[in-house]
């Protein structure tokens, strides 16, 4: 746990004031995982399912498994970090390494087999931009 | 003249003699001045009169936010109509037991083994005194109520990471940091540290209460001796006859209690929300859905997916699938629309509302939780631990440790609240299948409650991130979201307007769901009547 706090210590003060703000709407806190496959694992397939076809109520989480929009690498880039619509932003809990492993991990698994990846400076060129928008 | 008076006479008998002197306005000026007759969020149930002209009403969503809806604007004249994903009424308000048969985004279905009586509130679990809307439709439509017991002295805060990992009991830690805190300040208050702060003569009243909040003896220190015993309890209670003799508990250091982390739980019974008195309903939460879900039956219609949402001059039509019977998509009509179903789906159902109220539905994300209850083969924690219901706080992942609020000292089966997430940790239990969480929740319960290997039954898990109807636990509203989208979503948009605890300022309680339909229907009860 005291790794946790002090993981979300640091990604809050990696993020800009209002993804901070973000976060607490959240309680704020950091992941352990480290790797793409964990990450996934432990976080994502909550929604986007085990096997990232998504899955389908009243409302729906979009498949990640073979999903085109997945192309272009800011796409995820953007949403991990900033969220959309009802999905809450990782960004103020994930480190920029965290985001580029999801990232990369989604996009070379499932289906998918994208070659270029996601570097830890592209996200945190991201990171600027969207806070400066 | 006032002070002499307060000390010879209760507040009844002052407030009484005000009353008979000057009358019921100063009465009521004297009451509100000490605090018994303050103003509330709560207005009343509306009072909506005036010609409706047969003003129709569809509302979209059987929770709270939608039936109180229902309730009052069919009380006022209009017609009016429900249209629930569901096949139940409630929402969040729900309760699951034996016999239930749950199935979560991804398709793990579990069968809900409670037995008789016993029971899991995925979601809202306790009605706090001040939330009057909740509380007048509990007694409206004759809801038993019964405390919830937020704050038990003799069950646990626990860290990992501190007394070797062992529980202390909330009471050891609640009265060794408030008297050490008491005895600090006394300290300094007599070495006229506080001078600046503190006249003279306040000085020595600050120190008697310090005496008294802190349980500090004589010499404004908190130690080992009756007055600290009489807080935290003793080593062995005082008895009767011949082995009466009390013996004192030590105090634990304030150094270890500092370092522990453990002061962070003892406040939770503090805030406006959990103070005391707390209410639940008999026989689990989700008896309120119920109840009023009976009152309504006649206008709710189940099985009901909304699929587009479309309004013009002529009023609103709803079109929606019925998932039940399958078949062409079907649509309702009406002159107005309540929507109550949460913006993390209507944010993906088209509807066509102006831009404003569009951005405030995509912009609100969902907070994660999760709730495990966990039935156990007896009540150990109450035959072998003495706690009565209540709340153990941990620094483990599971976070609570909840112990049911009816049925003590009962022989047979009890149904823990074995994990309440939130943040990092909601969104981690919910990525596990139904059977891992339970295994989580028993692998750190364990630390707290050896029991749990030997009694464990039977277990259930609602992660919010998967319930197929409102993907979350409810909206994740920030200052900065609040102050960009809030106003917006709550406006009447033509002739929709939204409600739910998303459209209100205390998100994720009830009351707000009930509120914000109060205050909707209000503003649309005006158009009506100005139309």
């Amino acid at each position: 746990m005291l790794r946790r706090v002090l993981a979300s210590g640091l990604a809050l003060c990696l993020a800009s004031g209002a993804q901070a703000a973000l976060a607490q709407g959240f309680g704020g806190g950091g992941y352990p995982q480290q790797t793409g496959e964990a990450l996934y694992q432990g976080i994502c397939q909550g929604c986007h399912m085990p096997d990232a076809k998504g899955a389908v109520g009243a409302g729906a989480y979009p498949a990640l498994a073979g999903d085109k929009r997945l192309a272009a690498k800011a796409y995820p880039e953007l949403v991990v970090v900033r969220g959309q619509k009802a999905m809450p932003a990782f960004g103020p809990s994930f480190s920029d390494a965290q985001v580029a492993a999801v990232v990369n991990y989604v996009r070379t698994h499932f289906g998918n087999t994208y070659t270029d990846s996601v570097t830890v400076e592209d996200v945190k060129a991201l990171r600027a931009a969207v806070a400066g928008k | 003249m006032a002070d002499e008076i307060r000390q010879s006479m209760s507040r009844r008998d002052l407030f009484s003699l005000i009353g008979t002197l000057a009358g019921s306005a100063v009465m009521y000026e004297a009451m509100s001045s000490l605090a018994y007759a303050g103003e509330s969020g709560y207005a009343g149930p509306p009072n909506l009169t005036g010609d409706v002209k047969g003003a129709s009403v569809l509302i979209l969503g059987s929770g709270m936010a939608g039936m109180t809806s229902a309730y009052e604007l069919r009380k006022a004249g209009y017609k009016v109509q429900i249209l629930e994903y569901q096949d139940r009424p409630g929402g969040r308000n729900w309760s699951l037991y034996g016999g239930d048969i749950y199935t979560e985004l991804g398709g793990a279905t579990q069968n809900i083994q409670f037995d008789k009586g016993l029971y899991l509130n995925p979601g809202p679990w306790r009605l706090p005194y001040h939330h009057y809307g909740m509380l007048h439709y509990c007694k409206l439509l004759n809801v038993a109520l019964e405390p919830f017991v937020q704050v038990n002295y003799n069950a646990y805060v626990h860290s990992t990471k501190a007394f070797g990992g062992k529980p202390q009991r909330y009471r050891h830690v609640q009265a060794d940091y408030q008297g050490y805190v008491a005895e600090l300040l006394a300290k300094s208050t007599r070495l006229s540290a506080l001078d600046q702060a503190v006249t003279k003569e306040d000085r020595e009243i600050l120190l008697e209460s310090l005496r008294r909040w802190g349980a500090l003896d004589k010499n404004y220190q908190y130690t080992l001796g009756e007055e600290s015993s009489g807080r935290r309890g003793y080593e062995s209670d005082p008895g009767g006859g011949l082995t009466s003799a009390p013996t004192p508990s030590q105090p634990i250091g304030l150094q270890e209690i500092l370092q522990s982390g453990l002061w962070r739980s003892i406040a939770a019974g503090s805030g406006y929300e959990t103070q005391q008195s707390l209410f639940q309903p008999v026989g689990g939460m989700g008896m309120v859905g119920k109840a009023f879900g009976a009152e309504l039956k006649e206008v709710i219609q189940y099985n009901s997916k909304v699929i587009d949402i479309h309004q013009d001059a002529g009023g609103v039509t709803v079109t929606y699938q019925d998932t039940l019977k399958g078949g062409p998509p079907r649509q309702a009509k009406a002159d107005w629309c309540i929507c109550t179903i949460p913006v993390s789906i209507l944010s993906q159902i088209p509807i066509n509302v102006g831009a404003p109220m569009q951005a405030a539905i995509d912009n609100l994300p969902y907070s994660p939780s999760v709730k495990v209850g966990l039935q156990f083969k007896r009540r150990f924690w109450e035959e072998d631990e003495n706690i009565y219901g209540g709340i153990t706080y941990t620094d483990q992942p599971n976070s609570t440790i909840g112990y049911p609020n009816s049925g003590y000292f009962s022989s047979g089966k009890g149904v823990l609240l074995g994990a309440y997430t939130f943040g990092p940790a909601a969104f981690e239990f919910t990525a596990m299948s139904p059977q891992e969480r339970i295994a989580k929740c028993l692998e750190y319960g364990v630390k707290i409650h050896p029991q749990y290997i030997e009694e464990f039954d039977t277990g259930a898990s609602v992660a919010w991130h998967r319930v197929p109807w409102t993907l979350g636990c409810a909206g994740a509203w920030t200052e900065e979201l609040r102050a960009q989208h809030y106003d917006a979503l709550c406006a009447i948009d033509g002739k929709i307007v939204l409600a739910g605890e998303h459209c209100s300022r205390i998100p994720a309680w009830q009351e707000g769901a009930v509120l914000s339909a109060l205050d909707a229907i209000r503003r649309l009860h005006q158009r009506v009547l100005a139309a």
